[in-house]
């Protein structure tokens, strides 16, 4: 299939960068960025530079992969990463634009390549258990209901990758910092820290300069783990929780 | 040279325990004196630099992606090994240790093995303690599932997600000791060059890859977690960016590469489509568990499958031939990795492929939907269910065991498994060997640490599933943290290591010259193509099944790909910026040398075991033969540009009894 | 009283703040409307001018009604402050948008309250300025009263009957409409009150209440157009 690329192109973090448009052949059992590889390859070719893109499992979970395709964060398919995207998707003589997940909090590094270290830092404020190695109790100690334990692993799915502050008109990283409070706070080694883990990581994250939730929904939408917005009003109420209620 | 694995005295039981109880301990107020980098922050990685933190020492942690939660790790499905015996069904550390061994074709070394055995529970437990959120059974307590090669069930797992939550939890831990200041992190930052002061590991050399920067770092020692290196096949269930260069950096700076040629290959790929090709995606061989692998008995209805005139579910069942279950009996399709893989490249040679390239096989959930759809339906009390309900029923529950699993395969092949079998191929999955390090997980280099998978320690010629987990995170948890301290006891007299020396000098202006060098040639041919070349010599001529012949001509192959790298290659934009085709480049030429030095081991060692199977070693049913009179050792590889030296490290088996494997 | 400071310049403070003001005036609409209705009596206003005049010299409600320009004001200005900061931390729009991911009236809150404000303004100068601070609202005594009360209802027909103020009504009303659509779950989930079983009925009842006021308003400009056009 023949199609027509639309491309953010931008040499670095101070260049107001550009789209640049493109042709190239693909095959439709092609992932899409196998199709950006043969897009590449013929730039080298040319003795042109390549686009820049973050990539690296390619399987859909080590969330490196972002880019906005014709406006959606990692493309049309529900439940899906960019790099499992597959051409069969789309047909011949099809335009797509893709450009880099956009937030103030992302900048732009080269063509596709966002920074997403604003993550790393909500973390770092309060996204563990305090535990050191060695100090563990047996791992049965502790039962843990099923369900609440499957609860816990839908919202610790989250492979950090950004697309729900892609996807938010505010930027908010919302569903991402209430995705780990929530998959803490379920289990019952998590919640002795709960508190202070939901008021650092908020502080945090407000620091770090994310727009506030206004409930689109939008992020859910687009969340390749399918994370639910449930999370969100959990931490809204975890936060309310934790700043009026009693010592 | 004389390889010394420093092996403690005693009985093997004990071993760990006494060593561990009577290492040399670096005080308080010493280790916040002493500085510790640590490249890689995988499993391994990230676990050992958490745990350095906590004991107090300044680590200093490097990865070349942009957050340590990327690393390869992240990818693993399956689960994790360990020898708790929750199931009350025979297990024990000694089971564990031994079907290690045995997994592994008696090519590794007993202490180490019963070593990772003992840490293996105390994983589940740390784990259980970071919030990792296991599989649990009704009652709440941890559930478990059997997994490839071992008749227990002690796998523990998180859907099929396991690597990830695992190293989330260890990316956890690592951020709060990051938090603390007592790890400083670097991303996005590459390890290009090893130092060595006085014949010791003393820091490394670091690009930064967003500005190309090229920076010092010192430190009283080094430990590498840099993870495998399959992705010298170009073709491999590894991730893009996974790569040897951090490891060959320290190969080419006198380290020894012990066991190259020891590659496994995982059964349960999803198979090659075309020629753009980038990756490969596994499949979890958890699916083995319900899956039953197959071929169609005729080569005519192989070929009708090839060419679209047939599908899976027109071959009757008398016309299939379920070759593992045939071959293998008692442990049918259970059979260890390398033999699993093994047998489907025999039935695809038979020509009963059944993709277009020929190359894959079928995998298929049909009776396992039927068996949990029946059962089911006697849970539910439904009484003579239809053959539709019972499909339903069986289908949810394939789903909530392989649900996502199921999802990704759909995803990249646009088939339905639950109605279509799964086709699957063989593919390069992970290396068991790696740098040579003694018990003390350190590399003959004093001062130079490998942990995880960059090491060759534990699993010796094959891996058993659901055990890379468990010895990243024992290395990084429970092991290293402790043995560190033997070399680090040494060093507490070292004042602070500075970057002004003439070695980091030297080292800095070496590795400029390189990637200037690299920048020069101002070719024709683009990195990937090169890698893409060295990927078919190696699958060819080093992969499934291996020949003298051809492993000499594949060694030519590479050394004339490697000077032909050096003619012609092209590498586009700046030294100075972010610049992925220059990472790319550093990190295909070393996988280009250490591609010869796989052709090479594989050469030297005539016998077949685990994942090394050379034709000329078979027994007359085709089975692998082993030569314990001869190669019972570690072969440990000193480079050499025309003529790496072998050393050799024998195995002394003292509380097994090496034995022909057989899963019949 | 820090906590306090940091709690309210928190995101999830602000955004409190906007779910309880808003909360206020989704009940506040429901008074309104139900006082309202009285404009469709047919006892030539005196049930609806008493109770104007009831709801603007009353101390009580005069007090409540303060605390609904304040919180009018408040919504306004805080919901503007977050859309600024937001649209900053948007920083650059897409290329290519799309509402594949979510409805449009929940992308584009500011731009609705900002219509409503305006209708508003409109609305109180037509007829709460007019009323409290001119004279052209004419005196009117109804019998069994021992005092003379402004006739509001007079004023409201004459309104209506000009066609241009009925459309800036009915935009306004359908600006209010979407702005509910999403606002009313929305107050809910800031509130972080989410169940299984109770989060679905709240979603219902703010697509219920979100269409239902917004027609109850619209039914009197319209009910007086008609009346109108059956008199010629």
């Amino acid at each position: 299939m023949e199609l027509k690329l639309k491309i953010w192109r931008q040499k670095n973090q101070k260049d107001s960068g550009h789209f640049e448009s493109y042709k190239v052949e693909a095959e439709e059992h092609m992932s899409f960025l196998e199709m950006l590889d043969v897009l590449n390859q013929q730039l080298i070719e040319q003795k042109k530079e390549p686009v820049a893109f973050d990539h690296d499992c390619r399987e859909g979970i080590c969330g490196s992969c972002s880019l906005v395709i014709n406006g959606r964060p990692h493309g049309p398919q529900a439940g899906t990463t960019t790099c499992q995207l597959h051409m069969r998707a789309y047909k011949s003589g099809d335009t797509i634009t893709i450009e880099p997940f956009r937030a103030s909090s992302f900048p732009v590094i080269k063509d596709l390549v966002v920074d997403r270290s604003s993550f790393d830092n909500i973390i770092q404020s309060g996204g563990y258990i305090s535990v050191n190695t060695g100090q563990a109790p047996d791992g049965n100690a502790i039962p843990i209901e099923k369900d609440l334990s499957s609860e816990a692993f839908d919202s610790a799915t989250c492979i950090g990758c950004g697309a729900c502050v892609a996807a938010c008109p505010n930027g908010s990283a919302m569903l991402f910092t209430s995705a780990k409070i929530n998959h803490l706070q379920k289990m019952p080694q998590g919640k002795v820290e709960h508190k202070n883990r939901v008021k650092n990581m908020i502080k945090q994250m407000d620091k770090e300069g994310f727009g506030q939730c206004s409930n689109v929904g939008a992020c859910e939408v687009e969340c390749p783990k399918e994370i639910s917005t449930k999370n969100i009003a959990n931490l809204n109420r975890f936060y309310l929780g934790t700043v009026f209620g009693g010592e | 040279m004389k390889l010394e694995a420093r092996i403690p005295e005693g009985n093997l039981s004990d071993k760990w325990k006494k060593y561990r109880g009577s290492m040399n301990l670096v005080a308080p107020n010493n280790k916040r004196r002493l500085d510790v980098i640590v490249v890689g922050t995988g499993l391994a990685g990230a676990s050992a630099a958490a745990t350095l933190g906590e004991l107090g020492y300044n680590v200093k942690a490097f990865t070349f992606h942009d957050s340590p939660r990327r690393a390869h790790s992240i990818a693993a499905q399956g689960g994790i090994n360990a020898a708790k015996n929750y199931q009350n069904d025979g297990d024990s550390v000694y089971r564990l240790f031994y079907d290690t061994i045995k997994g592994g074709d008696y090519r590794s070394r007993e202490a180490n093995v019963h070593r990772l055995a003992e840490c293996s529970t105390e994983i589940i437990d740390q784990a259980v303690a970071q919030g990792v959120p296991f599989a649990r059974e009704y009652g709440g307590l941890l559930a478990n599932r059997s997994f490839g090669g071992v008749q227990v069930s002690r796998t523990f797992y998180a859907r099929g997600q396991t690597g990830q939550q695992l190293l989330i939890g260890a990316y956890q831990s690592l951020s709060r000791q990051i938090a603390t200041g007592q790890v400083e992190m670097y991303n996005r930052h590459e390890m290009l060059d090893l130092v060595m002061i006085d014949g010791k590991a003393r820091g490394i050399i670091t690009r930064n890859l967003l500005t190309g920067e090229i920076d010092r770092h010192a430190a009283h020692c080094v430990v590498l977690a840099t993870g495998g290196y399959g992705n010298v096949f170009y073709l491999s269930t590894n991730a893009m960016g996974s790569n040897v260069s951090a490891a060959w950096r320290a190969v080419k700076k006198g380290a020894l590469m012990a066991n190259p040629c020891f590659t496994q290959i995982h059964p349960t790929c999803i198979p090659v489509s075309g020629e753009y090709q980038s990756k490969l995606t596994l499949m979890s061989e958890s699916l083995r568990n319900d899956g039953r692998v197959w071929v169609p008995k005729t080569e005519e209805d192989a070929i009708a499958i090839r060419e679209g005139r047939k599908t899976a579910l027109d071959i009757a069942e008398e016309d299939r031939d379920y070759y593992l279950e045939r071959r293998y009996p008692a442990f049918g399709n259970l059979v260890p990795r390398d033999v699993a893989s093994r047998a489907a490249k025999v039935a695809t040679d038979e020509n009963k492929g059944v993709v277009k390239t020929g190359l894959g096989v079928f995998l298929d959930f049909a009776a396992a939907i039927e068996r949990y759809g029946k059962a089911e339906a006697l849970t539910k009390g439904i009484q003579n269910p239809s053959k539709e309900k019972v499909t339903e029923l069986g289908e949810q529950v394939v789903s909530q065991k392989y649900g996502n699993l199921f999802q990704m395969y759909e995803k990249i092949t646009g088939e339905n498994p639950y109605k279509m079998p799964m086709k699957i191929y063989p593919a390069v999955h992970y290396t068991m060997g790696g740098l040579w390090v003694d018990y003390n997980l350190q590399t003959n280099v004093p001062g130079l640490f490998a942990v995880g998978e960059a090491n060759f320690s534990d699993h010796g010629a094959n891996r058993l599933g659901a055990s890379a987990l468990m010895q990243g995170l024992a290395d990084g948890y429970f092991v290293l943290p402790y043995t560190i301290g033997q070399f680090l006891s040494e060093e507490i007299r070292s004042p602070k290591i500075s970057t002004d020396s003439a070695e980091f000098e030297a080292a800095e202006k070496a590795t400029k010259d390189r990637l200037k060098s690299l920048f020069d040639i101002k070719g024709n041919q683009s990195v990937e193509s090169f890698h893409r070349r060295l990927g078919k010599i190696m699958w060819e001529y080093c992969g499934m099944s291996r020949n003298a012949e051809g492993l000499k001509k594949g060694r030519q192959m590479i050394r004339d790909l490697k000077q032909e790298f050096y003619s012609d290659v092209f590498i586009p934009g700046e030294e100075n910026e972010f610049n992925p085709e220059l990472e790319k480049a550093t990190r295909v030429i070393d996988f280009i040398e250490l591609g010869e030095l796989m052709m090479l081991d594989a050469l030297e060692r005539n016998e077949s075991c685990g994942g090394h199977f050379r034709e000329e070693y078979r027994t007359e049913e085709g089975e692998a033969m082993r030569n314990d009179q001869d190669y019972t050792f570690v072969s440990a590889w000193e480079w050499d540009d025309d003529n790496p030296v072998l050393h050799k490290e024998e195995l002394n088996f003292e509380n097994v009894e090496l034995k022909t494997r057989s899963y019949k | 009283m820090g906590w306090f400071i940091d709690f309210l310049t928190s995101s999830i403070g602000k955004k409190l703040v906007m779910s309880l003001t808003g909360l206020f005036l989704i009940s506040f609409l429901a008074i309104h409307l139900l006082g309202n209705i009285q404009l469709l009596f047919n006892d030539g206003g005196e049930s609806f001018n008493v109770y104007a005049h009831f709801m603007t010299s009353n101390p009580l409600i005069k007090f409540v009604s303060i605390g609904l320009y304040a919180g009018i004001l408040l919504h306004a200005i805080q919901g503007i402050f977050i859309a600024i900061q937001n649209k900053k931390a948007k920083g650059r729009k897409y290329e290519v948008s799309t509402l594949k991911n979510g409805n449009w009236a929940s992308k584009n809150m500011a731009l609705l309250g900002i219509l409503i404000f305006a209708f508003l303004c409109i609305h109180m100068g037509d007829f709460w300025w007019k009323m409290k601070f001119t004279d052209s609202v004419e005196m009117i005594t109804y019998d069994g009263y021992d005092y003379a009360v402004k006739d509001l209802y007079s004023k409201v027909y004459y309104s209506f009957s000009q066609m241009w103020i009925v459309i800036v009504y009915l935009i306004g009303l359908l600006a209010l409409a979407m702005h509910l659509y999403h606002g009313f779950q929305s107050a809910f989930t800031t509130l972080g009150l989410v169940h299984k079983k109770y989060t679905p009925i709240i979603k219902a009842m703010g697509i219920a209440y979100s269409i239902l006021i917004p027609i109850g308003f619209a039914i009197i400009p319209l009910y007086v157009v008609v009346k109108n056009l059956s008199n010629y």
